[in-house]
């Protein structure tokens, strides 16, 4: 009897009862494992900002946001785990900050009818709407920061690198290998030299990859890099006298976790990202005020204004405005996730809109169509200063070269809506 | 008093050497069948199946074959990963090389590619032994996900270096693909584990099995009484790669649907398993399902508890999940070294003499 009681207990226990929740989020966050220290900021930046909405303003449209953080370790198996387990009581849309975990949820959120929101990350032919129905990666995607770089480079060397030689120094999974045909596409055009060196999860042993760049010395280094992987590298780097100036990270390997590490030698090293950097923001002297003070904030509370910080509020950010749009298009304060999608798609940030919301100039100014859920792939170069201890901007906001990008993104959607049956939307 | 032999007489020679020689073990099989045939697939749900039922069932599929090569013959692999590796790759390729062959017997022929090969790295378990043949295996390990993430027509030369499974059906209902209903892959994977752990029992009971219990407990004493060791070591390992690979092509198609071979198949894999059938039980086929059980449905049960039930913070209970199952493990291995197939054996002798032993 008391066997059955505990089966039942656990039985009870395993099906994880949804709460009643007006505005479910999913925070599916990473605080464990060798991706943690990229992962706590950026989830206390996204929980931050809802627990300011609620504190201060009651909510979205007087609907209270019921916030559930699930841990995936930045795992598959786990991931789909708590997609599984979170998914009823209809939550409204995912962030899995993971571009594996983007990859298994396509298919399955897609079927479910729950948004997916992969902000710089993820599949990128996902912007062609009208393949990619329920999944959004606006405002800047990885095609997109392949060629930042590669602009940035370009620019300094006055329009003209044919010759030079690039190595792609990358996390050897989807993640990584999404910017190589962008690169080689992009190499045709301008004539440079690319190296791809592929680096093992979990990427701590990048001895032997570090070992040929000494040898190679290549003109320029370009890293795909996320969790410990960063801060090997740039350790490695500054163990090989690399040129700092001339190591150029995609915006997952630009935060202040991935640099302090090797200390004052990582002074010069680049970074990119799509929106603004530091804590000088009208909005954080209301989350110190609401969410701070009041106890009330995410994790330790000591990655406030840190690079992937201002990114996970960003992202909150938008998930916000996109349920605004969604309760005035479908005048109701209790959106569905299919509403939630529609207010997604019909989603526009202006400048007016983000200096409202305490965040003049945050980001660029982009408008989700029902064909371009990829805003215009607006990016920015960033550097590391190790005496101010942080990142700062050195360039203004610059478009990729959609010419080659579009292209590449219609064939790979195209492919894959062939692949799966998909008839194409927004004629 | 319900546990016994009392009044249960075998009066042929095949009634006394079945599976389950007791009534009662032979009615409660008899239950967890049905149970599992005509009142789960009825009512579970996409929660149930994605993350207890069918990591549950796959696992044990792995732990299955894993047992036989471990536990039966004694050769000690760390290759497991790979294996189920080359199961899902070859899944993948023959889906979308022969879209209108059944997806049931591209899942079969999966677990053969994956038997050859499993017999090619086997070989050099004519020579090794022990924890020698553990570092050839490892090799493997590394040498098939560095090869499935090297050439790229294994995931098709797409962009990101995945695979993923195209929507496939049986019989007319889907069961691969994010349209799947929930009982539809849970009866899928139900059936292969079924038929995997009853010809694993019946080939372990029989003459293939015993030669491997021979090999195992003393190779040149088994070579002496007649056994030919060439065979019986590769024989296992054909056997246990053939389940491994059935496991992984599930693990791929039917569970996953997409994959990325370091992440999913790497050398945590390979612990994973051998851990499975290290605390489940060497050498039983009950301890397979037993080890798959505990280490799959223990985190989950954990998590729930902690995260769901007590409302702790999710970075704190990932952290003490870790320490809990580590410390069952330790608790478990150090009461009974021989895992929780000899706990259960321990348990049964009891409820024979229950209420009144000796």
């Amino acid at each position: 009897m008391k066997l059955k009681l505990l089966t039942a207990a656990a039985a009870a226990l395993m099906a994880a009862a949804p709460a009643l929740a007006e505005l479910k989020i999913v925070d599916t966050s990473y605080r464990t494992g060798p991706y943690a220290a990229n992962g706590i900021p950026f989830s206390d930046g996204y929980q931050d900002y809802f627990t300011l909405l609620n504190e201060r303003d009651g909510g979205i449209g007087g609907e209270k946001i019921n916030l559930v953080e699930c841990e995936t370790g930045y795992n598959t198996e786990k991931g789909v785990e708590c997609y599984e387990s979170t998914k009823g009581g209809g939550s409204l849309v995912y962030q899995p900050l993971s571009t594996g975990i983007t990859y298994q949820l396509i298919p399955k959120a897609s079927a479910d009818g729950i948004p997916l929101h992969t902000m710089g990350y993820g599949r990128t032919s996902a912007k062609n709407g009208e393949v990619f129905e329920w999944v959004f990666n606006y405002p800047a995607n990885y095609w997109d920061g392949a060629s930042h770089a590669i602009t940035h480079i370009l620019n300094e060397n006055d329009g003209d690198i044919s010759g030079k030689s690039i190595a792609l120094v990358y996390h050897n999974s989807a993640y990584g290998k999404e910017p190589i045909r962008t690169l080689e596409k992009l190499g045709e055009k301008h004539g440079y030299d690319l190296t791809l060196l592929p680096v093992d999860h979990p990427g701590q042993e990048q001895k032997s990859q570090w070992l040929q760049i000494r040898r190679e010395r290549p003109d320029y280094v370009i890293m795909w890099g996320w969790g410990v992987m960063n801060q090997v590298a740039i350790q490695e780097a500054v163990n090989i006298r690399y040129p700092m100036e001339n190591f150029i990270g995609i915006w997952w390997s630009g935060s202040e976790n991935d640099v302090k590490a090797a200390g004052a030698d990582a002074d010069g090293y680049k970074a990119l990202t799509f929106h603004n950097l530091g804590d000088d923001y009208p909005v954080y002297d209301d989350i110190q005020e609401y969410v701070v003070e009041t106890g009330k904030a995410a994790g330790a509370g000591d990655q406030i204004g840190s690079v992937l910080y201002n990114r996970g509020m960003y992202a909150a950010m938008l998930a916000a405005e996109a349920i605004k749009t969604a309760q005035e298009m479908h005048d109701t304060s209790n959106i569905t996730p299919e509403q939630m999608r529609d207010g997604m798609e019909n989603l526009v940030m202006t400048e007016e809109k983000m200096a409202a919301l305490g965040l003049p100039n945050f980001g660029p100014e982009f408008e989700v169509t029902c064909a371009n859920h990829g805003g215009d792939g607006m990016g920015a170069v960033s550097q590391w200063n190790a005496e101010a201890g942080e990142f700062e901007l050195i360039t203004d906001y610059y478009q990729s070269d959609q010419e080659i990008i579009q292209e590449l993104i219609k064939e790979d959607s195209m492919a894959y809506a062939e692949e799966n049956d998909i008839e194409l939307r927004c004629e | 008093m319900f546990y016994r032999e009392a009044g249960d007489f075998k009066t042929s020679y095949t009634e006394d050497s079945q599976t389950f020689p007791i009534k009662f073990d032979r009615y409660g099989y008899y239950v967890t069948l049905a149970v599992a045939f005509l009142v789960i697939p009825f009512i579970i749900n996409d929660y149930w199946v994605n993350a207890v039922f069918m990591p549950f069932l796959i696992y044990s599929i792995a732990a299955i074959g894993l047992n036989i090569l471990v536990g039966y013959c004694g050769q000690v692999s760390l290759g497991t990963g790979g294996f189920m590796a080359v199961g899902a790759y070859a899944c993948y390729k023959l889906m979308t090389g022969f879209p209108d062959v059944s997806i049931a017997i591209h899942i079969l022929l999966a677990g053969g590619i994956t038997a050859a090969v499993g017999v090619l790295f086997g070989l050099p378990s004519l020579r090794i032994k022990g924890f020698y043949l553990a570092v050839a295996t490892l090799a493997a390990q590394f040498f098939l996900v560095w090869l499935f993430n090297r050439v790229p027509w294994f995931y098709n030369y797409s962009a990101s270096g995945q695979i993923s499974a195209p929507e496939r059906t049986l019989f007319g209902i889907t069961v691969t693909g994010a349209e799947t209903t929930a009982w539809a892959a849970y009866m899928f994977c139900l059936v292969f584990l079924v038929a995997s752990a009853w010809i694993a029992r019946n080939l372990t009971r029989g003459m293939a099995g015993r030669k491997w219990m021979a090999i195992r407990d003393m190779d040149i004493a088994a070579e002496i009484i007649g056994v030919n060791p060439l065979r019986a070591k590769l024989s296992a390992f054909a056997v246990s790669s053939f389940f491994i690979g059935i496991a992984g092509a599930l693990f791929f198609a039917v569970y996953l649907g997409a994959v990325e071979v370091g992440e999913v198949f790497g050398i945590n894999k390979s612990f994973l398993v051998l851990f499975m059938v290290i605390i489940g039980g060497l050498g039983s086929i009950f301890g397979s399902f037993a080890g798959a059980a505990f280490l799959v449905l223990l985190p989950v049960f954990l998590k729930n508890v902690l995260v769901g039930g007590l409302g702790w913070p999710t970075d704190l209970a990932a952290h003490l999940e870790l320490v809990i199952v580590g410390g069952l493990i330790i608790t478990f291995l150090v009461a009974e070294p021989h895992g929780l197939a000899q706990l259960w054996r321990v348990a049964k002798e009891k409820l024979r003499l229950w209420p009144f032993p000796h």
